[in-house]
């Protein structure tokens, strides 16, 4: 049986589940001192002083620093609006780092902290994308003379399609801005000597960070290590560039000793990037079948304080993907980042997608309204047929390249009764003891295995291959080096098992071995639900050449040809004559062995590097419903079943692929319904806590019922598209055209996110629409 | 100024000398060395530094250390038996795919101990509900649940070698 597609449990776990990971906050190094920051609690001001004389007398303070005292370059980022490391005469949210103190332990570097006195002048502070593009509204930065940093206006806006149309509806639809809040936060240890730096970070990416700061320190990349050991989940969030990750380093050289920072979860939910944050005006033209003739967008990007470049890149995403799964004939795009004095925004699992997802989703239920027509039959007079691929859309970047969205929705419908839930809801809404049901749908379809070469470099990193090494050791195990750097995923177990399937070596002969710039060759990092779609495949490429050398050496020992040597079970040997056969470990040892090998053939064959690439993003797709029950009397909205039917083309472990699709689909659901970053007038943040930023425990979620389709990625060998961030993208519309079902006999179309029980009350109240 | 305790942690004693406001949870990773226990949140939400406490589960990010002086607490390293064989729970998570970065593993793993010496048939509501206080990221709940399903219908569990790689 193949072990591609089995379920196989995680070699991950048992270090996990015995206490012996190695979180980064988990390492002691003799001398290490602890770091910690002194945040504005100003949303916009500017820095008349900072007086760090009081902390310096504090027991246990090593030393206190502001920007001026160190005289750091910009962060890495969008040329010309890049952040200082520590903010210079100005901030521009709460949250952002001002000075810096380095202690003996966390206590004192805390305590130390509380003494600095910033004296800070508060400018008026804008909080909103429409406070930030009002006339006279306070400038983040006077010189730009505006607060909206990029503006791409439409080509075409369609307006005489439009105009002749027969139906037309505008929604405006607000992406409500949310944290990742991986339970694990920001973290690094920076250790810098005589040999070199080496920074121990919670990190997505670890190639990346390393070369930003190598070049940011004037370091050269060989003395210069970036380790990610186990990282606590990352959503996104730990791709950034911010401070901390800089500041280490240059304290730890000034200092002579290790600086470990480990930060606060109130610090992490103000300084940690947040996603989302997208507002949307959304047209639609179409006929009285429910055919739609023109799409019409314009997203407003929430930049926060500062513009990221990943952040930057989030509406490109959202309308390069907002015709989801439907031919659209007519799609008109603009988009605009804009500056805000909130915390700055780039990557949250899904990263611009969801939001695609969300405006077409939500627009397709609108149609359904306007017509009185069943929302699975609007999908399904859309569908983009399922010979129609590779389909090419209005955006140069989105080729999809292969689906089946009408098979989705059909497994769908399999997979729950449809008709029943139909007779229930009206049965309910006749029952006022009977909570009101709601059945949402979503046909969702995503950007992903990022991606053909140019892709990644627009955001910053070095390529958009990503690296495979295997190396087989003397006695036939293998050890894989790989530039993806999981954190969660289970990549050190589907990648064995790629490696187990076309190496012919046992699974638990397999080690995968990542995040380490020492010993990876190089790399590029887990994000955009790439490591199977382009690692993966890095993985099968890179076994292939290995048994191909492998075949030529037992073809030498066995006195064969090498087109007649087969792999199974863990040896070689000549087709048809069993018989004649060597172990891998025999093959292995001879590998190394200058008087075993074919005169053309060098020692250490079996050693191969690769830096795969793939000609396309993949495009995972599926079919998510929803039902929800509210309850009449407090508005609380709960979602009783949801469905899930999955087509991420070539599974590889069905166990870990529905692991990922449930955390999706869990971070979707509390989108809707529980999360939402806030601030009151001034900028302040109203949410900056576990207590009042509603991330849901066990019993605020469902079970899941999964169905799934497999349409392969025609652009990989493995046919595997990604599923990292499918259950985040497809779950927010499905949970609210849900909600707004369960109360449409009230005239309602329309509620934002989330839909909190004081919302659906006010609507049950007749409060409003 | 600083207070002499002594704590046993996992059959182990430890006789320390710590600042009055030390929490447990950093008495625990800081001072003896345990950093499976980790700190998920500052307002006692996440959970993630669940340990038993003279059979109870607590947050020890609640517990000043010196409230724990002469008291006898189990962490996630002292789950596993003396074989290094998985307890139930430990290997319902694996066999369940009840982790996924496993951060907040170790404290759900002492919550779930703790559950189930309490309600050894927990059905999935009282799973749920005894769990709240544990917040996860990655795994959206229902294989941790199906985790702890596990470990109630396989009291004995499956031994398993510690660093075995299947």
């Amino acid at each position: 049986m193949s072990i591609v597609g089995a379920k196989v449990i995680r070699k991950e776990d048992p270090n996990l589940l015995t206490g012996r990971g190695q979180f980064v906050d988990d390492i002691q190094l003799t001398g290490t001192t602890h770091m910690a920051f002194v945040r504005s609690t100003e949303a916009h001001a500017l820095i008349k002083g900072i007086d760090v004389s009081a902390a310096l007398e504090c027991d246990g303070v090593i030393g206190a620093w502001t920007a001026a005292d160190l005289e750091l370059p910009p962060l890495p980022g969008v040329p010309g609006l890049e952040r200082p490391a520590l903010a210079i005469d100005k901030v521009r949210f709460v949250g952002e780092a001002v000075a810096v103190v380095v202690a003996e332990n966390k206590y004192a570097a805390a305590d130390g902290t509380e003494l600095v006195i910033v004296d800070y002048e508060p400018l008026g502070a804008v909080t909103s994308i429409e406070e930030a593009t009002a006339e006279n509204a306070p400038l983040l930065y006077e010189e730009l003379g505006s607060n909206t940093v990029a503006e791409v206006p439409t080509e075409d806006d369609h307006q005489a399609i439009f105009d002749a149309a027969t139906h037309t509806e505008t929604i405006k639809l607000v992406n409500n801005r949310c944290t990742a809040a991986p339970i694990e936060t920001n973290a690094c240890l920076a250790d810098y000597g005589p040999a070199g730096l080496t920074v121990w970070a919670s990190f997505q990416a670890p190639h990346h960070l390393r070369n930003r700061i190598s070049a940011w320190l004037a370091i050269p990349q060989d003395q210069c290590r970036v380790i990610t050991p186990d990282v606590g989940g990352g959503f996104g969030q730990k791709i950034n560039f911010t401070p901390e990750f800089f500041v280490a380093p240059v304290l730890s050289k000034i200092l002579n000793r290790p600086v470990k920072y480990s930060q606060t979860r109130s610090e992490a939910m103000t300084s940690m990037y947040h996603g989302r944050a997208q507002e949307q005006e959304v047209s639609v033209a179409f006929d009285n079948d429910g055919k739609i003739q023109a799409l019409k967008v314009f997203a407003s990007q929430d930049m926060g304080g500062y513009a990221d470049g990943t952040g930057m890149g989030m509406p490109v995403l959202t309308t390069a993907m907002s015709a989801g799964c439907y031919v659209i004939p007519n799609v008109s795009i603009a988009w605009r980042n804009v500056l805000t004095n909130t915390t700055p925004i780039a990557a949250y699992r899904g990263a611009g997608r969801p939001e695609a997802t969300y405006l077409i989703e939500r627009a397709i239920d609108h149609i359904a309204y306007k017509l009185d027509m069943d929302p699975t039959e609007v999908r399904r007079r859309n569908y983009i047929p399922k010979d129609s691929f590779p389909y090419p859309t209005h955006s140069e970047l989105a080729v999809y390249d292969s689906g089946n969205f009408e098979g989705a929705l059909d497994e769908l419908l399999n997979i729950m009764d449809y008709q029943s839930l139909r007779e229930e809801q009206a049965a309910n809404r006749e029952n006022p003891e009977k909570p009101l049901l709601g059945i949402g749908f979503s046909s969702w379809l995503e950007i992903a295995g990022f991606g053909p070469p140019g892709s990644l470099e627009g955001f910053g990193h070095l390529g958009s291959w990503e690296s495979v090494q295997i190396r087989i050791q003397p006695d036939g195990s293998a050890i894989i080096y790989t530039g993806a750097s999981p954190h969660g995923q289970g990549t050190v177990t589907t990648f064995a098992q790629i490696a187990s399937e076309y190496l012919g070596i046992d699974y638990e002969k397999i080690s995968v071995r990542h995040g380490d710039t020492a010993t990876i060759p190089q790399g590029i990092g887990t994000m955009g639900s790439r490591q199977v779609a382009v690692g993966g495949e890095g993985v099968k490429n890179a076994s292939l050449k290995i048994v191909e050398n492998a075949k030529s050496i037992a073809a030498h020992k066995l006195e064969a040809n090498p087109e007649d040597i087969e792999v199974a079970d863990g040896s070689l040997f000549v087709k048809g004559t069993p018989s004649k056969n060597l172990t891998w470990a025999e093959v292995a040892t001879f590998s190394f062995q200058r008087l075993e090998l074919p005169e053309d053939m060098d020692p250490g064959s079996l050693d191969t590097t690769i830096l795969q690439e793939v000609p396309n993003f993949s495009f995972p797709s599926g079919a998510y419903a929803c039902v929800i029950e509210v309850d009449r009397q407090t508005g609380d909205a709960r979602i009783r079943d949801m469905y899930l039917v999955d087509d991420c083309g070539t599974v590889i472990n069905p166990l870990l692929a529905e692991g990922q699709v449930h955390g999706g689909v869990a971070q979707g659901i509390a989108q809707a319904l529980y999360e939402e970053f806030t601030y009151d007038e001034n900028g302040q943040p109203t949410t900056a806590t576990f207590i009042d930023y509603l991330m849901p425990g066990a019993p605020d979620l469902p079970s899941y019922i999964s169905g799934r389709i497999n349409t392969p990625n025609p652009n990989n060998s493995l046919g595997a598209k990604g599923i990292g961030e499918s259950g985040s993208v497809g779950t927010p519309p499905a949970v609210m055209n849900a909600v707004v079902d369960a109360v449409r006999h009230l005239g309602v179309t329309h509620i934002d996110m989330p839909a909190t029980p004081q919302k659906l009350w006010e609507i049950l109240q007749g409060g409003s629409k | 100024m600083s207070y002499p305790i002594s704590i046993n942690i996992n059959g182990n004693t430890y006789d320390k000398s710590v600042d009055p406001r030390t929490l447990l949870v950093h008495f625990i990773r800081e001072e003896c060395g345990l950093t499976g226990t980790h700190i998920g949140c500052d307002t006692s939400n996440c959970g993630a530094c669940t340990v038993i406490l003279d059979g109870n589960a607590v947050k020890s990010c609640t517990v000043l250390a010196v409230q724990a002086n002469n008291h006898k607490i189990t962490t996630v390293e002292g789950l596993a038996n003396d074989d290094g064989s998985f307890t139930p729970v430990q290997e319902g998570f694996r066999q369940e795919h009840g982790l996924q970065c496993g951060y907040c593993t170790p404290g759900m793993l002492m919550a779930a101990t703790a559950l189930l010496d309490e309600i050894p048939n927990p059905s999935e509501q009282e799973i749920r509900e005894n769990l709240e206080g544990n917040l996860c990221r990655c795994t959206g709940y229902e294989m941790i649940v199906r985790s702890v399903q596990w470990a109630a219908q396989n009291p004995d569990g499956i031994p398993v070698q510690i660093g075995e790689n299947s």
